[in-house]
């Protein structure tokens, strides 16, 4: 399907953009859905019914996938056709600030991959089930994944979420580390880690490598999310707003500096840490950054502060 | 269960959890945005009792930037009461 359909007006994210979620694994965009598809998806997505005593509460929800209205689909399926017309995932889809972001990260023509609608109870379905009610370990999506291409997971909030329901929680940065899913599990708290509290309409955009899971639900409503992975079909290559001709980025002054650097240059962002890296391997992690951020621009001596030329330099062998 | 940001006891504190075998208290992912300690150092002082920490490992010819779990994990102890 392409860009048919696609007017001028579809805002591509800018190299900003692109550097934070390369850096940080994902981009957050605060109440987006208007209310019209928010009130369309809470209506296709039903409610489940009242907790009964002894009833599981898996059984609760696999009682409300059912009978809900969101399709089946299976994995393979072009995005831009995969949903109904006129439905509310469609209409999510279709904004132009939404479809933008989508081909900025995988491309033109995204495949779909899975989804899923994530409900999380409040205790008293917990308490009917006599069973007990706690957070989701810290895990990575799938199984360990050695591509340096990346799927887009979109994490839709259709109502608003306070912290008392939980909110997904995950850890900006986390997403280069190859891991096999839960095996992180023991990993209660790290520094740094973000729980999404947002109004009804917002979107968060992982990579897929990011380490999250579920909170804990401790309010008195049940919290609804809903997840899309979609992959590339293509080479994930200058898709965003970025110059034809893009110019070689002049290294910065680097460790003894007068002042502070400005903040918001690619190079800057690709080198910022988070607070959970350590010291060591927090260098690692720019490299990784440096590594994906060449894929993506298609520019193999991209630099940031000499982290890759520093040990690309063979001139002593060669000599 | 303290996470380091170097193998040093006195690094600081980058993850953690917490289990607790008496019962009394229960602790679970996400449910703490501060560490307890600010460095392993810190649980020592507190009385707690170090029994395992990460070994030191080269890295392998090949995978020097590859990276996955939490590198300086370092166990601690206390013995209580059960109920």
């Amino acid at each position: 399907m392409g860009r048919d359909g696609v007017t001028a007006a579809t805002p591509l994210l800018t190299s900003e953009q692109m550097a934070h979620f390369v850096a940080r694994g994902f981009l957050r965009f605060d109440a987006v859905a208007p209310d019209e598809i928010n009130a369309r998806f809470m209506n296709e997505a039903g409610r489940a019914a009242e907790p009964a005593p002894g009833r599981r509460v898996a059984k609760a929800l696999g009682d409300l996938l059912a009978r809900n209205a969101i399709p089946e689909i299976a994995p393979g399926a072009p995005l831009w056709s995969a949903y109904p017309e006129g439905s509310a995932v469609q209409r999510l889809l279709a904004l132009p600030l939404v479809r933008g972001a989508i081909e900025s990260l995988v491309g033109a023509d995204p495949i779909f991959d899975h989804h899923f609608l994530h409900v999380t109870f409040p205790p008293r379905y917990h308490k009917a089930a006599d069973a007990a009610n706690v957070s989701q370990h810290t895990h990575q999506d799938s199984t360990v994944d050695p591509r340096l291409a990346f799927d887009l997971q979109i994490m839709y909030y259709p109502h608003a979420v306070t912290r008392p329901m939980g909110g997904t929680r995950f850890i900006p940065g986390t997403h280069l580390r190859k891991v096999s899913e839960v095996a992180l599990g023991r990993y209660q708290n790290m520094l740094g880690q973000q729980h999404m509290v947002c109004e009804a309409g917002t979107l968060l955009f992982l990579h897929h490598g990011i380490w999250h899971g579920g909170g804990v639900n401790l309010s008195d409503r049940t919290r609804t999310m809903f997840k899309i992975r979609l992959h590339p079909s293509a080479p994930q290559v200058r898709c965003w707003d970025i110059p034809e001709r893009l110019e070689p980025a002049p290294q910065r002054p680097i460790f003894f500096l007068k002042q502070a650097p400005p903040p918001d240059t690619v190079a800057a962002i690709l080198t910022t840490p988070e607070p959970w890296f350590e010291q060591d391997t927090g260098r690692l992690e720019f490299i990784n950054r440096i590594k994906l951020w060449r894929y993506l621009t298609g520019d193999p001596e991209y630099d940031a502060d000499y982290w890759m030329t520093r040990i690309e330099n063979q001139a002593g062998i060669r000599g | 269960m303290l996470y380091l940001a170097n193998s040093a006891l006195d690094a600081p504190v980058i993850a953690w959890a917490l289990y607790d075998g008496t019962g009394e208290t229960l602790h679970m992912a996400g449910d703490a945005d501060e560490p307890p300690y600010a460095s392993g150092l810190a649980a020592l002082r507190d009385g707690w009792r170090l029994f395992q920490a990460s070994q030191l490992l080269p890295h392998p010819r090949g995978e020097e930037f590859d990276l996955a779990y939490l590198k300086y994990e370092f166990l601690f102890e206390q013995w209580g009461e059960m109920a």
